[in-house]
């Protein structure tokens, strides 16, 4: 076995980069292993503990970019074409920055094009100084790291607030202000429908619903998973409360999370008292109060449909299987077969667990809070399993699948192998952030799947628009082409694959 | 309420980190500019969690850095007097001999300071030869200090003795003065360690002749006004650090008449101008207490992070900020630029002299821009010019609304460093310096660019936070 490293001094490159491209070259190295790594402490331990040995390694600074392959091969010159195709893979991107006078901080980059948003998203370890020097500079904020501190986020909420300024994260992967979508949200029609949300692709799901039939979103706001959280308090919900209850564009406020700390429900509660416009509550999981002024929903779908009505849009209910789903589930009866959800969208996840566990027993997954439904080896599936393939334990030094499939690719293929499979579940998330073709890098590891469990039904939601580039029709027709079921919903799926399992559809 | 939302307008962003985001921001005709990202404090952890210290109190210190910017930008600078540093100089005694940079004892001393101190023991009259002024450094006869400690300044070794004439520069806003020694020129000076007997002559020659002649023609000018001089200068193709043949002419121009009007012989007189005529240097010791009056002002404002002064003593680099009077101070690097012909890398001292004070004024490197034809002597090109004095806007507290680069459709140049910036940019000021031979006596052999060492900034920093 041959190990050639090379240490690039003071070449910063973001970790999505390099292992995007680490993912891309490694059909091009297959049989090598490859590493591009940025020189934090971690790393090299890391690269040490492989085997890589240089003398430099003591004093590599997080600045500095490692660029290792393991090979069997006796060719040192293929290191120099890892460096070429990390800077010609990087140049692309340059390309367009350089047109631009290039800006080493936050501060003069504002100033440039008097900015009001940051998008930032660089390693936690940065990302609340980053956050904090946007917030100095009267910028937006939202902020896509996580492994920021909770003592942090409180810190730059509380001065966000001050500032008057939003403060969306850590971890928000999705929003739309003033009818931009940042980072993973969907081309959505702007409406009367203001949306508070403490979760990415549950506010994806909320916002698709709301467009296709007909409605529209005035703004989206997210708060980050953990704003409700008794530490933080709902600090960012309450002031996004506020913001659209001053909002002349906002007719309707509905708001989005797994359910709060009691403590947070009352501050809501008491927040709510001052609002005068119609309220849909979506506390996934949660349960619904008797005699509240408020719209309660307990699925995504329901908020949505909530939301709708109470502009008086009339939706269909998108929840119950059609007549053609129901006639499909019955034909079909599972014995000692189990459903496995593969999931790219967290909230997704949860809301499946969430609906499937009125129906069935012998749950698992990786997200579940309940321990008696906790997935003690993640990588293998057991029971009806919902795994959420977007967890740090899947993602650490890869990217989440919603950008780049591999790992769930593995995973399905890994699943086929497995005879206890009864239906396969899968969400994609389409619009702005995602894979340009999430579907169609998908078909081959499914077919695949078909060839060896011909019985096996995979059932497939897509949540995104025909506004989003990927377009929903096409995507659907992918799948549907190579035999997949498609649901209207992610509530609509989750039902459906249930149905599959249990040889019919119950009423709950 | 918050204005984007209530403005209704297309959100204007600035992307950090990933640039995944990027080409959906296009695709949605999103304003928008990539921060060029590199982990701050060269991905330091400990030096992240001070600059988080920082920006949790912004306020308290964008107020404090406010406060040195405005200083600072209205401070004059006006010639008043050429006088002997003992007369004038607070402190001085007639065994007081200043020195360029941060504190240190001669036995530690560069070749070249050690050269011009010895030079200077022996033009004060107190040793007959070098060799003697030895042994009354050794007697413990000679007190050292920084002249910076005592609002002087000095080019080069930097040496300020008792009897030497300096500049005397007022600054009437605040009422506060600094001095600098008169430029001697090129070739063989004792700012460069140079200390043959020509040296100790042409100073003899400067106190006795040429100053009290200066001073007579001041007399007749009354204050000259050196900061509009350095404007300017700038406009006419100087930075005023490496590069200060307009000012000389400008200054020459202001003073010329003031020469030939002194009660004093001819051939004096034609010395005098003469003397300033044929030194495009002369201005060096103007631009600095110029620069130094100015930012003396700021030493002594609570949680500032404004850099008040960058000096070196040809060992160590050494700055101070506004909050505290404490030098940080790192070994100092080497000059990188052009040599004279017959000498290298090799002959060379490390970076030397309170001239720097220059670029923490906003001039010299800041305003390279302005000095296209110093690039030829520094090595580089008008575009890299260009490029120092956008770049250093990156690092500062603000921009000095006088100092206007034409180069740059008369943008300002960038005025006070921050080290908070240069620690989470990366970026280091630029400065623009001569080269001094490492042994003393031989003078300068060539010109270049130098940054200080990050550790200065660092050290500020931390002890920056420990007083917050």
């Amino acid at each position: 076995m041959n190990m050639y490293l090379r240490i690039l001094v003071n070449e910063y490159y973001d970790s999505v980069t390099l292992m995007s491209l680490t993912a891309s070259l490694k059909k091009q190295y297959s049989g090598d292993e490859i590493f591009l790594l940025m020189g934090t402490p971690m790393n090299v331990q890391l690269i040490k503990d492989i085997g890589f040995k240089d003398d430099r390694l003591g004093k590599i600074s997080p600045n500095d970019c490692l660029i290792g392959i393991k090979t069997n091969q006796d060719k040192p010159e293929m290191i120099e074409s890892l460096v070429k195709a990390l800077k010609s893979g990087t140049q692309q991107t340059q390309a367009t920055t350089n047109q631009m006078m290039s800006y080493p901080s936050t501060q003069a980059a504002a100033k440039a094009i008097h900015a009001d948003v940051a998008m930032i998203s660089v390693p936690g370890a940065y990302a609340a100084l980053e956050a904090h020097q946007a917030l100095n500079a009267g910028l937006n904020v939202m902020l896509f790291s996580d492994n920021v501190s909770v003592e942090d986020e409180i810190v730059l909420k509380k001065k966000a607030i001050e500032k008057n300024l939003l403060l969306m994260g850590p971890d928000c992967g999705t929003a739309i202000i003033n009818g931009v979508g940042l980072a993973f949200a969907n081309q959505i029609r702007q409406g009367p429908i203001g949306i508070v949300a403490a979760s990415g692709t549950g506010l994806q799901e909320v916002t698709v619903l709301i467009d296709r039939f007909g409605g529209g979103i005035s703004q989206a706001i997210g708060t980050g998973g953990r704003d409700l959280s008794e530490k933080v308090g709902g600090l960012m919900m309450l002031q996004g409360i506020d913001i659209l209850n001053d909002d002349p564009d906002t007719k309707v406020i509905t708001l989005i999370s797994k359910p709060p700390a009691s403590s947070v429900y009352e501050k809501i509660l008491q927040k709510l008292k001052t609002v005068s416009k119609p309220v849909v509550i979506g506390f996934i999981d949660g349960k619904k109060p008797e005699n509240s002024p408020y719209h309660h929903a307990s699925t995504l779908a329901e908020a949505a449909y909530l939301s709708l009505k109470a502009m008086k849009l009339n939706p269909p209910i998108f929840e119950p299987l059609t007549d053609q789903q129901i006639l499909d589930a019955s034909a079909v009866k599972k014995e000692n077969q189990f459903i496995r959800g593969l999931y790219c969208g967290g909230t997704l996840c949860s809301e499946a667990i969430s609906i499937a566990r009125k129906n069935l027993k012998g749950l698992y997954s990786n997200v579940s809070k309940k321990p008696e439904e906790h997935l003690d080896d993640v990588f293998h599936s057991k029971g009806h399993c919902f795994v959420d393939l977007g967890d740090d334990i899947f993602t650490n030094g890869r990217p989440h699948p919603m950008i780049e499939p591999t790992i769930r690719l593995e995973r399905i293929l890994q699943e086929a192998k497995d005879p206890q499979v009864g239906v396969l579940l899968l969400d994609f998330e389409l619009g702005y952030g995602s894979h340009e073709d999430p579907t169609g890098t998908h078909l081959e590891a499914l077919q695949s799947f078909k060839k060896q469990r011909p019985d096996v039904p995979i059932i497939a939601y897509v949540c995104g628009t025909e506004g989003d580039s990927q377009r929903l029709k096409n995507q659907e027709q992918k799948l549907k082409a190579i035999g997949v079921r498609l649901a209207s919903s992610h509530a609509q799926a989750i039902r459906y694959a249930v149905a599959m399992i249990q040889g019919g559809y119950h009423r709950e | 309420m918050n204005k984007l939302i209530q403005s209704k307008q297309t959100p204007k962003v600035v992307n950090i980190g990933s640039s995944i985001f990027l080409k959906d921001l296009s695709a949605q005709h999103v304003e928008h500019v990539n921060v060029q990202y590199q982990p701050p404090g060269q991905g330091n952890e400990e030096l992240v969690s001070w600059l988080l210290r920082c920006s949790e109190k912004e306020e308290v210190i964008h107020n404090a850095n406010q406060e040195a910017l405005t200083r600072v930008l209205a401070a004059q600078a006006k010639l008043i007097a050429v006088m002997p540093a003992i007369q004038v100089i607070p402190g001085m005694t007639d065994r007081t001999f200043l020195h360029a940079g941060p504190p240190i004892p001669y036995e530690k001393m560069a070749g070249p300071m050690k050269g011009a101190i010895l030079g200077a023991i022996v033009f004060e009259g107190l040793a007959k030869n070098l060799s003697e002024a030895e042994a009354v450094i050794k007697q413990g006869l000679i007190t050292f200090a920084p002249a910076h400690e005592h609002h002087a300044v000095g080019p080069m070794a930097g040496i300020i003795s008792p009897s030497m004439p300096v500049h005397v520069v007022e600054n009437p806003i605040h009422k506060n003065t600094a001095y600098c020694s008169i430029n001697e020129g090129l070739g063989k000076v004792l700012r460069y360690g140079a200390n043959g007997p020509e040296v100790i002559n042409k100073l003899k020659w400067i106190r006795d002749t040429f100053a009290p002649v200066l001073n007579e023609a001041l007399k007749i000018t009354g204050p000259i006004d050196i900061k509009q001089l350095i404007a300017q200068a700038l406009q006419m193709g100087d930075e005023t650090h490496n590069r200060n043949k307009a000012a000389t002419a400008l200054f020459l121009k202001e003073i010329v008449r003031a020469i030939f009007l002194t009660k004093v012989e001819m051939d004096k007189k034609v010395m005098v101008f003469d003397f300033i005529k044929n030194n495009d240097h002369y201005f060096l010791n103007l631009s600095m207490p110029a620069a130094k009056v100015a930012l003396d002002t700021a030493q002594g404002i609570p949680h500032s992070t404004f850099v008040t002064i960058m000096a070196r003593n040809g060992v160590d680099f050494g700055i101070k900020t506004a909050s505290s009077n404490q030098w940080f101070t790192a070994p100092a690097n080497y000059v990188k630029g052009l040599y004279f012909t017959g000498y290298s890398e090799q002959d060379a001292a490390p970076d030397i002299g309170d001239s720097a004070i220059t670029e923490t004024y906003g001039i010299g490197g800041f305003a390279m821009g302005a000095a296209p034809a110093i690039v030829q002597f520094v090595g580089g090109t008008v575009a890299d010019a260009i490029r120092y004095s956008k770049t250093m806007h990156f690092i500062t507290v603000g921009q000095h609304q006088l100092m206007q680069i034409p180069n740059l459709d008369f943008s300002p140049s960038a005025l006070g460093i921050d080290i908070q910036k240069v620690i989470s940019t990366n970026i280091l000021p630029i400065i623009n310096t001569g080269i001094a031979h490492k042994e003393p006596g031989v003078g300068q052999v060539g010109a270049g660019l130098v940054e200080p060492p990050m550790a200065c900034f660092t050290q500020a920093l931390a002890a920056f936070v420990k007083g917050l």
